[in-house]
């Protein structure tokens, strides 16, 4: 049995002990008078049920409103949250977690059994959620059987050993299960405010939380505004008094509103970021985020003939200029991208691809030759279509992919624009050849990646199947160590092909100069109000 | 719907006059139309953005879809209007070069304006005279037909169609098309019914003159004028509904464009020193839609003279 | 006039019920469900839903439910998309911010549209007349997705007159820029429309006989000329109060206010059927009730004109 205990708690506290009341000073700085953050989201929230919801714009929400087990610090390690502690078994398979003191909005007490009952009501298949998978990727005992239906909620592996203690046991053992755990879909939910109210819980004015901070307005479509909740156990570490979201659609009037003074954070609209960073280099940062662009190549039956031949699909894939698509279409700080995994996830090691350091014209070349092995030139053009869903970005770098492939594969390539539904729809049917794709990691770990293309996972658009890849995720699973793994299952990647990786994200995003404290080292970007404070400028 | 109803039942009403009256009133109106200088200048512009949007290409130094990766990523800077590299309106956000894609998005919009229009004028015509000329109870279905579709929110049917089925131009154009001839077909039938109980056609009829004779003969030509100058208010019209489309990005599949998206992608950008991206395509459209009202207007007074 | 009256409700009350059955079929025939979810989801909770929402149902049935809950219990059904709100509730909190600065914009537009088309039929063929014709096209052509960014850009960034967007309840800074937006376009047409109209009553026969009688200008046009006047600018209003809402999209998107049709467009792409549908039939029933509100007016105002 070891034990770790969390000596960083009290160091995070020390360092975010402002002393606060007393000198209004922080970090040297003095702290301003207005402790109002405003921000602004791109869209209305799904739900306020962290349960129902699957959307970005949410869990930032409801990092603010609730909180799990852990948290994220700054620069993306884990920190105590709800749990003051835990340790883990000797064949690291039961986790026991010690909660804190801690209150609901309401005043009552948050307990284990309030964690158990969360815990349950995600994998509950009469609430339906979509993240009821997560249960499963956590790798909880008998998810995967009470998710669809087989056995009873109580047989999941969550248990309350007593009001303070929260147990779970795994069903083998998962190096990365802690840093699953700030995901909001694990987050509590008080029992009994839901089981009194069910549905309706989350409506306006019943919504208990047990985070930083309480939701005190929500108005659909217009702004999500929370307040400090003196009832948090941190509270007096909270500097930030009110976080104000803005929905505001349209990307470049959130610029428009950033620059009149409404909006203290915003995304850089693509493009914009190096005049920006020209024009304010105090406000705007660019950072690695943990999401990676590609296109999928239907390598299926219902495929196009062309994209069966493993040739074709490394002709498509050298001859995408990348250094174009981040340094001319986007001009973000994005990373070229030739291996799915972002490369700033944390103990990962990229496979050495030979490709990835030709020049272009090594690559184009070696490009044409390859397609004219595979039998397509000018008498026998190859016919592709790309298909993305409706997004600026999105159909530039298709315009910009078509005419690579026209220009120097010769290919005739058309390009189709569908919504998200029907975009999804086509994936999943096979009912494309090329289609755009981007995934973001659920946690920092390889892993969150690389499932994707196993052979028995849903999105797997390609229908790429390798015995050997299955094989070294499965074993990378009870792994002590499984980097090595990762990589060579990248390296299978890359051998076969069946996506064309293109780039790799940043958060490019304007920040007022007087907002301190945000987490630009977080490669997930989960940022939470309470880390954050104004100062004088 | 923009189209003053009032106007069209007035010009409907003074071309059955002429009817009963055996005038033509068509060479007072080409005279008419003649000295409406507003008219005949907009006449004019429309000859020449159609020109532009038949010819232009042959000018064009580029193809439409093609990048210019010597200007991608500094379109702010070097993109501009400029003779030298033979962008004469620039580029857009791409480095695609803007002469070549307005050109090609005024064939677009041209087109969804005189398709969509025509759509509607034939559906309505057809309907309407029909409707009109049966009479009895054909006629009171086909009428409370077009009362039932008139209470339908049009554009958001359009928006349903396009986002479920996918977009395509030959969706576009049925939708608009086919939700804007319910004007027309009243007018029509109207129109219709006033000739149908005329003493001349009475009297013909009781000649022995077939039905499709008195039609061909009297009541089509008649029909004519209300079509023309219908028509010739619809296709601005159809552009308009055409650019909202564009701007909810339901528009015409790229590397195709059209005015209105060529505009949405400028209006988006004008604050980042593109702004050719928005005033150039702008100009097109409002050039050719101001062309567009004075002709249709100066068609309606031309055949509906009032004297002021 | 009562049978009128009667009659036209007559006539709605079918014109619902079609509109209500024709698009639930379309939606029903639409490809790529509302539970098509990037993680594709297990067959036992696709089943669940489909349970939970009644879409395990026979076609006919579930017309039949959608249709009585509609017009019975006035229940629109649950969002897909927005899983704590109801229909019902979406619109009930939409609708009104729709309403209030649509509105509001058409009071704007016709107000100032008819003094503008008066005025400058008065002052036909001055400069007062070609500023107002030419305003009027303009203002006709000049989409409001581009007047919104610019109005946004001056008026906010600019100037810091007013704020970019935002409702904060409706208070009148927050309102002024989406009615400026929305009700430019409407305001021009009515204009030209009052405009044309005015000059063929100005040169009717009794008015000008009344000119000829040397009674004052201004008695001839609020008395004898204004009714008329506003007979086409009248029938034009109804459709227009619809086609207003539909512009409502771009304000939404714009200015962040909350309103039904940013609501519709998502739920369009989003496949939120129900939400859809209950918008659509909302406007279709805003569409009947405007036209009767049009034609009882209309009767009322030129009583020649029987039905």
């Amino acid at each position: 049995m070891k034990t770790k205990l969390f000596l960083s708690a009290a160091i995070g506290i020390a360092i975010s002990t402002p002393g606060f009341a007393a000198d209004k000073m922080m970090n040297g700085m003095k702290l301003s008078d207005n402790q109002v953050f405003t921000y602004r989201l791109l869209d209305d929230l799904q739900s306020l049920d962290p349960h129902i919801s699957t959307d970005v714009n949410g869990a930032e929400v409801f990092r603010d409103i609730f909180e799990g087990l852990v948290n994220d610090d700054p620069q993306g390690g884990q920190i105590p949250g709800s749990a003051e502690s835990w340790t883990v078994s000797d064949d690291k398979l039961t986790y026991t977690f010690t909660l804190r003191d801690t209150k609901w909005s309401n005043g009552d007490p948050v307990t284990a059994q309030d964690f158990v009952f969360a815990w349950r009501r995600l994998s509950n298949p009469e609430i339906a959620s979509e993240y009821a998978w997560y249960m499963e990727l956590m790798s909880v005992v008998n998810a995967k059987a009470v998710i669809a239906g087989e056995k009873p909620l109580e047989d999941l592996g969550v248990k309350a050993l007593d009001s303070k203690t929260f147990q779970v046991k795994l069903e083998t053992p998962l190096p990365y299960f802690v840093s699953m755990l700030t995901h909001a879909s694990t987050f509590p939910v008080p029992q009994k405010v839901v089981e009194k109210l069910g549905a309706d819980w989350i409506k306006p004015g019943n919504l208990v939380g047990n985070g930083a901070y309480v939701l005190t307005e929500y108005e659909p479509g217009e702004k999500v505004v929370r307040e400090r909740n003196p009832l948090y156990w941190n509270n007096y570490s909270t500097i930030i008094e009110k976080t104000v979201g803005l929905i505001i659609n349209d990307e470049n009037i959130a610029l428009t509103r950033y620059l009149a003074g409404d909006v203290d954070k915003t995304l850089v609209p693509s493009g914009q970021y190096p005049r920006l960073e020209a024009e304010r280099p105090d406000e705007t940062h660019s950072n690695p985020r943990s999401c990676s662009y590609v296109y999928w190549m239907n390598m299926s039956e219902k495929g196009p003939e062309a994209l069966k031949d493993v040739r074709v699909r490394k002709a498509l894939a050298y001859s995408l200029d990348r250094r174009v698509v981040t340094e001319n279409i986007l001009q973000g700080g994005q990373y070229e991208s030739f291996n799915f995994t972002h490369q700033a996830t944390a103990n990962f090691t990229k496979p050495v691809l030979e490709w990835a350091n030709w020049t272009q014209a090594e690559r184009d070349t070696k490009a044409k030759a390859l397609l004219a092995e595979a039998g397509y030139g000018p008498d026998n053009p190859l016919k592709l279509t790309i298909s993305y869903n409706t997004d600026e970005a999105h159909k530039k770098i298709a315009i910009a992919a078509s005419q690579f492939w026209k220009q120097k594969l010769g290919a005739d390539i058309q390009l189709s624009n569908n919504e998200w539904k029907v975009h999804l729809t086509n994936m999943r049917n096979q009912d494309y050849d090329l289609a755009r794709y981007a995934w973001c990691g659920d946690y920092n770990e390889a892993s969150t990646y690389l499932d994707l293309l196993t052979s028995s996972s849903t999105f797997n658009a390609a229908k790429f199947a390798s015995d050997e890849y299955d094989r070294l995720l499965a074993e990378s699973k009870t792994q002590a160590d499984p980097a090595e793994n990762y990589t060579k299952a990248a390296q299978i990647l890359a051998d076969v092909m069946p996506i064309v990786p293109i780039y790799q994200y940043t958060s490019a995003i304007m920040v007022k100069d007087d907002v301190m404290g945000w987490p630009f080292d977080n490669l997930m970007q989960n940022w939470y109000s309470r880390d954050m404070y104004r100062v004088e400028k | 719907m923009q189209i003053d109803a009032h106007k069209m039942q007035s010009l409907a009403e003074t071309m059955v006059e002429h009817e009963v009256k055996g005038r033509s009133p068509w060479a007072d109106a080409r005279k008419r139309f003649r000295h409406n200088k507003a008219a005949m200048t907009s006449l004019v512009v429309l000859i020449l953005v159609a020109a532009f949007a038949l010819f232009g290409g042959l000018f064009a130094q580029y193809p439409n879809d093609e990048i210019d990766f010597t200007i991608i990523g500094q379109v702010a800077e070097i993109g501009g209007p400029s003779i030298a590299n033979g962008h004469y309106l620039g580029v857009d956000e791409l480095g695609r070069d803007m002469y070549a894609r307005i050109v090609q998005g005024t064939q677009i919009s041209l087109m969804v304006g005189v398709v969509g229009a025509v759509i509607a004028v034939f559906a309505g015509t057809l309907y309407g005279a029909t409707a009109g000329f049966i009479g009895g109870w054909v006629d009171d279905i086909m009428m409370r037909v077009v009362d039932i579709l008139m209470a339908i929110p049009y554009m958001f049917v359009i928006i349903l169609l396009l986002t479920m089925f996918g977009r395509s131009i030959a969706l576009l154009f049925l939708g608009i098309g086919l939700l804007s001839w319910l004007e027309m077909a009243r007018i029509v039938r109207g129109q219709t019914l006033s000739l149908k109980n005329r003493e001349f056609i009475e009297a013909a009829r009781a000649t022995g003159v077939s039905s499709y004779r008195i039609i061909v003969r009297h009541i089509v030509p008649n029909l004519l004028g209300v079509v023309i100058v219908y028509a010739s208010l619809l296709v601005p019209e159809m552009i308009l509904i055409e650019s909202f489309i564009s701007f909810l990005g339901l528009g015409v599949q790229e590397p195709l464009t059209s005015w209105g998206a060529l505009i949405n992608e400028g209006a988006g950008t004008m604050q980042y020193g593109t702004l050719w991206q928005l005033v150039c395509p702008l100009f097109f459209f409002v050039v050719t839609l101001f062309a567009l009202f004075f002709v249709g207007d100066g068609l309606r007074d031309a055949l509906d003279p009032k004297d002021y | 006039m009562f049978n009128f009256i009667l009659k036209r409700i007559a006539v709605a009350i079918p014109t619902l019920v079609i509109l209500i059955v024709m698009s639930f079929l379309l939606m029903y025939a639409a490809p790529g469900g509302p539970f098509t979810t990037e993680r594709a989801l297990p067959q036992v909770i696709i089943d669940n839903l489909n349970a939970k929402y009644g879409l395990d149902q026979p076609l006919y049935k579930q017309i039949w439910t959608y249709l009585i809950n509609v017009t019975v219990h006035f229940d629109f059904g649950p969002s897909y998309a927005f899983k704590d709100r109801s229909v019902n509730e979406i619109i009930a909190k939409g609708f009104p911010i729709t309403l209030k600065y649509g509105l509001i914009s058409f009071i704007v537009a016709v107000v100032f549209g008819v003094s503008l088309g008066i005025a400058a039929a008065i002052r036909q063929n001055t400069w007062l007349d070609y500023l107002a014709v030419g305003f009027s096209i303009g203002a006709q052509v000049l989409p409001n997705f581009v007047m919104a960014p610019i109005l946004v850009l001056v008026f906010s960034l600019w100037l810091g007159w007013f704020p970019g967007g935002g409702w904060e309840g409706g208070d009148i800074a927050h309102l002024v820029l989406p009615v400026v937006a929305l009700s430019t376009s409407f305001m021009a047409s009515i204009a030209r429309l009052t405009r044309s109209s005015m000059l063929e009553v100005l040169n009717a026969n009794h008015i000008r006989t009344a000119r000829a009688k040397g009674l004052p200008t201004k008695d001839i046009i609020l008395k004898h000329a204004l009714k008329p006047t506003m007979l086409p600018v009248i029938s034009y209003l109804g459709p227009t109060f619809v086609t207003m809402i539909t512009g409502s999209v771009v304000i939404d998107i714009f200015f962040s206010t909350g309103g039904i049709g940013l609501f519709f467009v998502n739920a369009a792409f989003n496949r939120d059927y129900p939400v859809m549908m209950g918008i659509t039939i909302l406007l279709g029933s805003l569409k009947i009730l405007f036209n009767l509100v049009v034609d009882i007016l209309y009767a009322w105002i030129d009583p020649k004109i029987r039905y």
